[in-house]
């Protein structure tokens, strides 16, 4: 270790110049937090250099991928046995109850056409995988393994088996990030399925938990109640369920009850997710209805054609790799009251 | 000639697999364990070859390291920026720490690095950060003499030292 000291590196003397750089550095840093914080265009950076950034994360996602394949690999016989039996046996269950809601599905669509509303109770998801990649402490967010060329939208739902995950806040070409819903900057509304009281769950400093802190003191609610998505806002569909609700108590102010959730989806063990294709009614005022008043051959300037027609209502799943699977809405009483 | 260059390639691949073990997840529980190995490196570099290392260099590393986890542009940047500037201030003293000290130093300063970012994201409106925020600097003092020996021992066998 030789000692090389020169005029850089004094032993006691500061550094006038030093120091001026480091302010200029820190204000450079200042000003770039400022204005990505304002205007946002580090995605706009990142997709420009989304050549880089994502093979990077495929090579960082590596060793995840090779200690689940590890884990498999040496998981004992027994372990595997019993988890395809149960498997098997949750697929049975799903099945049954699928070919029961079938039917039912089916006659609400004609009760829906009956009554030309636009809600279905189809789903249009595509697969995605979760890429392992730790973006930051205490930061909930997680890496997909489409991106825009795959049709991604930032907004779209994340959902797995159990519930609703979370959703795509930034897009690159063939990967793009989601903000689980336990992220303390992110708010889901939702409604009690017990009594059909809204409110709005947000993300928890912990970050396993959600929080509902502003419920009515008058409200019914108990430990146990089940959380869906209740479609306000525009962004996630309804009937989805969300968490179930641990514990309620008073806010310090005793104006309002506010209470603990455990989101209803695996957040930290999901491996497969599926993306909502937008489901959600929009804002606004509802589109105008087709065939009302006089024919329009009689209007001197016809309205604004109806919307689009509705997805059918077999599922329909959209990715290269995986075979059709059926897939629903998971709740089975959505807000509507429209299945069993 | 041929040395320097080795060097360098040494110097730019630390550097690159401190991003990546930035990136690596740890399984669930252990998450808050995990120390902030941009930090570490850079430290590393700061102590041993104090010439390579600037202010610039690590104002870059922290633009990159932004762009891999993409929060917020600037705010590694900034919080490298500053331990970079107070290590090399001391540098001169800290090398001839033993290694307790020296550990303790680290401690210190991935301490500061940790309130840098507990201002930015409080700034930025981020709610407090759980207790378990504040055990990565523990970690990152513990390791930091095996991360100090192992690249001192991996640069010794290499025989790439400074001349």
């Amino acid at each position: 270790m030789a000692l090389n000291r020169d005029d850089q590196s004094p032993l006691f003397a500061p550094g006038v110049a030093g120091t001026l750089r480091l302010i200029v550095y820190l204000a450079l840093a200042c000003v770039l937090m400022v204005l990505d914080h304002r205007g946002g265009w580090l995605g706009n950076v990142r997709y420009g250099l989304s050549i880089v950034v994502e093979p990077i994360y495929r090579i960082a996602g590596l060793p995840s991928q090779g200690f689940q394949a590890a884990t498999v690999a040496f998981a004992d016989r027994q372990r595997l046995t019993e988890a395809n039996q149960r498997l098997r046996e949750d697929l049975l269950l799903a099945n049954a109850k699928l070919n029961r809601m079938a039917s039912v599905a089916e006659q609400n669509q004609r009760l829906k056409e009956l009554l030309d509303t636009q809600h279905s109770l189809s789903l249009n998801v595509q697969l995605a995988r979760l890429i392992g990649v730790d973006l930051g402490t205490f930061r909930h967010r997680i890496v997909l393994n489409v991106g825009a060329r795959d049709k991604v939208q930032a907004g779209q739902v994340v959902i797995d088996a159990r519930g609703v995950m979370g959703q795509v806040v930034e897009v690159m070409p063939t990967t793009s990030v989601a903000m689980l819903i336990t992220d303390p900057n992110h708010a889901i509304p939702v409604t009690i399925e017990r009594t059909g009281l809204r409110t709005i769950a947000y993300g928890s400093r912990a970050g396993d938990m959600l929080v509902l802190p502003n419920i009515p003191v008058s409200a019914d609610v108990q430990s146990g109640d089940k959380l869906v998505t209740s479609g306000l806002g525009g962004r996630f569909p309804p009937g989805f369920p969300v968490g179930e609700i641990r514990d309620v108590a008073q806010t310090a102010s005793g104006t309002f009850l506010s209470a603990q959730a455990r989101p209803a989806a695996d957040l930290d063990r999901s491996e497969d997710v599926l993306l909502l294709h937008d489901l959600a009614e929009q804002d606004g005022p509802p589109a105008l209805a087709p065939n009302s008043g006089p024919p329009s051959s009689m209007a001197p300037d016809p309205n604004a054609p109806p919307p689009a027609p509705v997805a059918p209502t077999l599922p329909k799943v959209t990715s290269p790799t995986a075979t059709p699977v059926p897939a629903r809405a998971g709740s089975s009483t959505t807000p509507t009251g429209t299945t069993p | 000639m041929n040395k320097l260059r080795v060097r360098q390639l040494w110097f730019a691949a630390t550097l690159l697999l401190s991003l990546f073990l930035m990136l690596i997840p740890l399984p669930g529980p252990l998450t808050p364990f995990k120390p902030y190995w941009p930090a570490l490196i850079l430290l590393y570099w700061c102590l041993q070859s104090g010439d390579r290392v600037t202010l610039g260099l690590a104002f870059c590393l922290g633009v990159g390291a932004d762009l891999f986890d993409g929060i917020l542009l600037g705010e590694q940047a900034l919080r490298l920026t500053a331990m970079v500037f107070i290590a090399l201030r001391f540098r001169s003293r800290l090398r001839f720490f033993p290694m307790w000290q020296q550990s303790l130093a680290v401690l210190g300063l991935l301490l500061n690095d940790r309130v840098l970012l507990l201002l930015i994201r409080v700034f930025s409106g981020d709610p407090l950060p759980p207790p378990e925020y504040w055990i990565s600097p523990l970690v990152g003092a513990v390791l930091w003499p095996f991360v100090f020996l192992i690249l001192d021992d991996l640069r010794a066998r290499l025989r790439i030292h400074d001349t």
